[in-house]
């Protein structure tokens, strides 16, 4: 126990409790998916689930991903709360139709008249040796689709409480878990508690440099600040936690402060979801504060490669991020 | 595990399924024939608005398929659900969707069913059961078995009727979702509209088999194939399936074999198929059959047949004239329609 009453668990523990207790209070809440219910999932999420809810609710699932997207799209068509686990974000390309073309469609293409309040959890990032088809980071796509959310939190608490907000809304919600995440620690409340989707946390105040990240380069964020805060730069963490809807006024507040902004994803480089963030940033109030160009931190425009040197050379690290930031920092003076 | 049924080919005959007409109500009778009707004088009164350059977007027409929405459709009861597909006109007609709000659909005006926003392709009446039509082939199968999962998580006894073509009986989705509802037992039953063209391209053409319903098999379901232009087989096929899906013992595959007289959509000239397969179709007609097997059978008198035929036009034409009328949809804030609040 903390101090404050909470206690440490890891952020897998956090997604797990916020499912428990959601489904405890919401009978329309289910999960389905391959291999969730004696297995306990590919990554153990939901590990002990099947014992308290029954094989309904914790749905286990042919290998067929875009059936699984379609009974989820169905059900949340009849008022449901489903949550589809997809094993690996990769696995996502072959639910693409139903979750494209039938999910993220349906409320507008039915003239506001239907709605679709269901969750997709995708363990998404690299890290782990599983090479090209298990490592991919696929944001960008849907936050390019009108019609689907996406979330993508960094710490325990923030996991706990936007999975809560993504169950309870009535839209698709893609809730993005990294997979290095799973085993990190946090404090975190027990109670049930809600944190609402599109509002950003600044995780670390600062001066000299703004850095905007979500996912696990929070965390590669945070440890380049303490770094850097030796050398006596002064680093400001914005992290999204949801990326559709974007919290564009505390990114704009922040840079308009620090006046130098490095952005920082793990997915490739070319059409990210940094492109966007930067041009948000240069189209706003906050360009006329700004005392050096926008950068951006992404991944290598490669697919993700199996070799551990390979792989780490392939997404930012803390080392990159530290690199890039006391560059930026001198920029312009 | 039932063996798919291969029945007869599809035929000029009459009807094969006379005893129907014995037990169902004269009333059930003359409204299948209303509906047939509305059904193909919509789709004239589509191709006449679209002739005169009143409709923005593209159509898919399915005169002569009449009897297979018409027939499934009304075994269904009324509190029933459907999903179906872009050639959905009939499947909308037959579910009792007001008329006047379709074709102001199909006109893109705000008072449509989708506000203007889906057009011809995307009619949906939530409230009356019909869950959409879906533009994408296939797309709808793999829903509907998210919409039959929900009414079992829910214990309710209502049934779903996922319609789709030919064309979508190749997708990977269509084997995903018949074995996912076949193992879960779903209350769902999979109605194929084969009207033997996906596109341009022939279902034999595409296909070694020479039922679709024979897939039926590998999902360890009833499968059974009909002559989807006679209204009381597509009827009686659809009703076992519906009963068996009510009793809690799942799917079934149903295919009603049948033909479209019109090209696929407004581009088609029709260059995979000969006018003399077209001239032969239409003369299996299954609204003329229809009126012939009630007349014959002493069910209505040709005067009572001609009535709800003229009726039915009357009911498209008033309908047609007041959506005109209808006010255009607004350009502005469609932003904050996107998300559900």
């Amino acid at each position: 126990m903390t101090q404050n009453g909470n206690r440490e668990i890891t952020y897998l523990e956090a997604v797990r409790e916020g499912l428990i207790l959601e489904m405890r209070q919401d009978p329309e809440v289910f999960l389905l998916g391959e291999d969730i219910g004696i297995y306990g999932g590919a990554f153990g999420v939901t590990r002990g689930m099947l014992e308290e809810f029954g094989p309904e609710r914790i749905r286990d699932t042919p290998i067929s991903e875009a059936a699984i997207a379609g009974a989820a799209t169905g059900a949340a068509l009849m008022g449901m709360r489903p949550i589809m686990e997809i094993m690996f974000m990769d696995f996502l390309t072959i639910s693409m139709n139903q979750l494209v073309n039938q999910a993220a469609k349906i409320r507008f293409m039915f003239g506001g008249k239907a709605s679709i309040p269901m969750v997709v959890r995708a363990p998404a990032g690299s890290g782990t040796g599983a090479a090209a088809q298990h490592s991919q980071s696929l944001e960008a796509w849907f936050i390019h689709t009108p019609g689907i959310k996406v979330v993508a939190p960094a710490t325990a608490a923030d996991a706990k409480g936007l999975l809560i907000s993504a169950i309870r809304d009535n839209n698709p919600v893609i809730f993005m878990e990294h997979k290095l995440l799973y085993r990190t620690k946090g404090d975190v409340a027990e109670e049930l508690y809600a944190i609402p989707l599109g509002k950003a946390d600044v995780k670390r105040e600062g001066s000299d440099l703004t850095i905007v990240a979500y996912s696990i380069m929070v965390p590669r964020a945070l440890e380049a600040a303490e770094q850097l805060a030796e050398e006596g730069i002064n680093i400001e963490v914005v992290d999204l936690r949801t990326l559709k809807p974007l919290d564009e006024k505390t990114i704009i507040r922040s840079v308009s402060k620090t006046g130098r902004v490095l952005i920082a994803h793990e997915a490739p480089r070319t059409g990210g979801f940094g492109g966007e963030l930067a041009a948000v940033i240069a189209g706003s109030e906050a360009f006329d504060y700004l005392d050096a160009p926008i950068r951006r931190l992404a991944g290598r425009d490669i697919p993700i490669p199996y070799n551990r040197t390979l792989e780490r050379s392939t997404v930012p690290q803390v080392e990159d991020i530290v690199a890039a930031a006391r560059t930026l920092a001198q920029e312009g003076r | 595990m039932t063996i798919s049924k291969v029945v007869l080919e599809t035929d000029t005959s009459p009807v094969t399924s006379t005893g129907l007409l014995d037990e169902l109500p004269k009333e059930k009778l003359a409204w299948m024939l209303q509906k047939m009707c509305e059904t193909r004088y919509f789709e004239e009164k589509a191709e006449e608005l679209y002739i005169r350059g009143q409709v923005h977007g593209t159509m898919h027409l399915s005169i002569g398929m009449e009897a297979a929405s018409t027939g499934a459709i009304a075994a269904l009861r009324p509190d029933d659900l459907i999903i179906h597909h872009h050639r959905g006109h009939g499947h909308t007609i037959a579910k009792g969707a007001d008329i006047t709000l379709m074709i102001a659909e199909f006109l893109g005006k705000e008072p449509g069913y989708c506000r203007g926003r889906g057009g011809s392709m995307h009619i949906a009446d939530i409230p009356g059961g019909n869950l959409g039509a879906t533009g994408v082939v296939g797309s709808g199968i793999p829903t509907s078995v998210g919409i039959a999962l929900a009414l079992q998580m829910r214990k309710s006894d209502k049934v779903l009727l996922s319609f789709f073509g030919d064309g979508a009986t190749n997708l990977g989705e269509f084997h995903e979702s018949l074995n996912m509802a076949s193992v879960w037992k779903l209350p769902v039953v999979f109605l194929c509209d084969n009207n033997q063209y996906g596109m341009s391209a022939a279902i034999k053409k595409v296909t070694n088999i020479d039922r679709l319903s024979t897939r039926a098999v590998s999902y360890g379901i009833p499968g059974e194939t009909t002559d989807g232009n006679d209204i009381l087989a597509v009827y009686q096929a659809t009703q076992t399936a519906i009963d068996r899906a009510r009793a809690g013992e799942g799917p079934s595959l149903v295919e009603n074999v049948t033909y479209r007289w019109r090209g696929h959509s407004k581009s088609d000239r029709n260059l995979y198929r000969t006018q003399e397969e077209i001239d032969d179709w239409k003369t299996r007609d299954p609204i003329v059959r229809f009126k012939q097997v009630l007349v014959e059978a002493n069910v209505m008198t040709d005067e009572e047949v001609e009535a709800v035929d003229q009726q039915a036009k009357a009911t498209i034409d008033q309908a047609a004239e007041e959506a005109v009328s209808f006010p255009e949809p607004s350009p502005e804030n469609m932003e904050d329609e996107v998300y559900a609040p």
